[in-house]
């Protein structure tokens, strides 16, 4: 049985059910991202496993006790939130001594615990400083160890880094991993901005409209997207709407050309309309560049994004993007100019809806 | 430009007149009690009075206990309205503001109804009851203010996840409340303790129809019988109504400096 297990978990507000049916084991010391747009229900069930929120259905167990009858200062769990909730009238010491002097711990435990915590973060020397003393990112460090101060069976981590700006978000979610990794302690995170839970997860749930649409590594979230919510949402996808010649051979038609699928198509049969998906980095207009299929398109416009450049062409009714790395060498595609889209069909996923 | 300029420094001279010559000459009638001589012959008299000792003693009392009860209602109310029952805010927040439109001699017949030696709560039967109960109005009377002052102060804060971040810590309520959201809400508390404060020190109606020896009859029965010193009597509560304001914009300088960085 998994450390942390949410079995048929359910929550509604009034009329509005915001997460159905909801089933996900969790092993200990597993870094789990609950990864979805605003309102899909990812912070509803992090909520839920805090005990903040009560389930209209279901049960939160972890490590076999069910947390039902428990209130969330019975639960030992630790949180970090995303406005870091700091205690403003605490300086840091006090901050992160707080759960342990309400556990009742002795003073030269408190001190030595505070002290464990402090040195984790790197923020010793600033034991003494109040919170509005601190940036954005030093709080949210402060917040960290606070939660982990209390040794929680698990911790929960609701968009921490959503309002740090772009370079401290990158360090501290490396920060966070390498500490999560460190203690060995089961993590839930919630976020959503892909590239943050692609970076630092072991697992992805990637939440749709209350439900899990896909639940994997973030090679397999990436690479083998169940549905075409989780391929739009996890990076930049091009859908290329095609007809289905044989689905027992994988065989597709695209803008008149038929096209071999790596695989046979189950579920539909010969004259289906089908939706593929590719990705930007899979696809190359460069002479010679690898790939069995091309297609014949116009360039609609070309934008420069530092290390890749990223062009639209318009192919048949598609517009579709494909991206090349910077080189000084090179001379980008101009809106207008026809080309030749060249990819390997084995690239091109079935999407299901 | 410098047309409107002089016009608006025109209005403001004006304005400020209107608030600042009733009080000078206030100040100056109370320095004339010694004939052909500015004095503080005035204040001397109103200080060396025992009854003036004995009710400013007794107000000052009574505003302590009010600022202290009434923080006790107010706090726990503001932070229980915001942080669960949201739904009834507007009610609270009509309650609050009834004492501003009902008439404090209405509230004060009412209480004598509701309190007399006869009734279930004979409150008005003893001295220390008739005590509580001028107390309880003076609660009453500065609950619009109090509120409001304790009700901002939390809004300031992020109540609801300051209140989580402690629960999942594993503190209880009385916890949170005491040692997260009150030390928090300082500002907000002094605020409406100073203002408090200024209420009771010049409050008449209640206490001069529950019988009680505050200042406010006090004042009220210098005024009537005596010539410099209901002056001087005005200059000092003028004094502590400045002084309870003056501590409030400080508490307010100092809650902003205090205030996170963004």
């Amino acid at each position: 049985m998994a450390f942390l297990t949410l079995t048929n978990i359910q929550k509604s507000f009034g009329l509005v059910q915001v997460v159905h049916n909801f089933n996900m084991g969790i092993e200990k010391g597993e870094f789990v991202s609950f990864l979805g747009p605003s309102g899909c229900g990812k912070t509803t069930i992090l909520r839920m496993i805090a005990g903040f929120e009560t389930p209209s259905g279901g049960s939160v167990v972890i490590n076999g006790k069910d947390q039902g009858a428990l209130k969330p200062n019975q639960r030992n769990i630790g949180m970090v939130f995303q406005a870091y909730a700091l205690f403003p009238n605490m300086n840091v010491h006090d901050n992160v001594a707080f759960g342990l002097k309400v556990a009742g711990a002795s003073k030269t435990d408190i001190d030595i615990r505070v002290k464990q915590m402090l040195g984790l973060i790197k923020l010793e020397h600033l034991a003494d400083r109040f919170p509005y003393q601190l940036s954005g990112g030093q709080q949210q460090r402060v917040a960290l160890a606070r939660a982990l101060a209390v040794k929680p069976q698990v911790l929960l981590l609701d968009e921490p880094l959503s309002a740090l700006d772009a370079k401290i978000r990158i360090s501290l979610r490396e920060e966070i991993r390498q500490i999560q990794q460190q203690l060995g302690i089961t993590t839930v995170f919630v976020t959503h901005d892909q590239e943050e839970a692609l970076s630092i997860s072991d697992r992805i749930v990637v939440m749709n409209a209350g439900r899990a649409d896909q639940i994997g590594t973030p090679f397999e979230i990436y690479n083998t997207p169940a549905t075409r919510f989780v391929a739009s949402f996890v990076g930049t996808l091009n859908i290329i709407e095609g007809k289905v010649a044989d689905p027992a051979t994988g065989a597709v038609t695209i803008g008149g050309q038929r096209i071999a699928l790596k695989e046979p198509i189950a579920g539909l049969k010969g004259g289906d309309s089908i939706s593929l998906a590719l990705r930007p980095e899979a696809a190359s207009i460069a002479e010679g560049s690898k790939g069995d299929t091309s297609l014949p398109g116009e360039v609609v416009s070309t934008s420069f994004l530092g290390s890749v450049i990223r062009t639209k062409l318009r192919v048949g009714d598609d517009v579709i993007s494909f991206d090349m790395f910077n080189d000084p060498g090179i001379t980008p595609p101009v809106a207008g100019e026809n080309v030749s889209l060249r990819f390997a069909a084995k690239d091109l996923l079935v999407i299901r809806e | 430009m410098k047309a409107q300029r002089l016009g608006a420094w025109i209005a403001i001279a004006i304005g400020a007149s209107y608030f600042i010559i009733p009080l000078l000459g206030t100040l100056e009638f109370s320095l004339r009690m010694r004939r052909g001589a500015y004095s503080f012959d005035a204040y001397e008299s109103v200080f060396a009075d025992l009854q003036f000792r004995e009710t400013f003693g007794y107000s000052m009392l009574m505003a302590v206990l009010t600022i202290a009860f009434g923080m006790l209602l107010v706090v726990p109310t503001a932070y229980w309205v915001r942080l669960r029952l949201p739904q009834v805010r507007p009610i609270v927040e009509f309650v609050t503001l009834l004492p501003l439109v009902i008439p404090a001699i209405v509230i004060v017949f009412g209480y004598l109804r509701l309190y007399n030696s006869s009734s279930i709560l004979p409150l008005t039967g003893s001295t220390s009851g008739t005590n509580a109960l001028l107390m309880f109005s003076y609660m009453t009377l500065s609950l619009p203010y109090m509120y409001r002052a304790v009700d901002t102060a939390m809004r300031a804060i992020d109540v609801r996840t300051l209140t989580e971040a402690a629960e999942s810590l594993g503190a209880k309520w009385p916890t949170i409340l005491f040692r997260c959201i009150f030390p928090n809400v300082m500002s907000g508390v002094l605020s409406g303790a100073f203002i408090t404060f200024a209420i009771v020190m010049g409050e008449f109606t209640m206490a001069a129809l529950l019988n009680r020896p505050a200042f406010g009859p006090y004042l009220q029965l210098v005024g009537a019988n005596k010539a410099y010193e209901p002056s001087a009597l005005a200059v000092i509560a003028f004094a502590i109504t400045w002084l309870s304001m003056g501590l409030i914009q400080l508490v307010s300088r100092f809650q902003k400096s205090a205030s996170p960085k963004a």
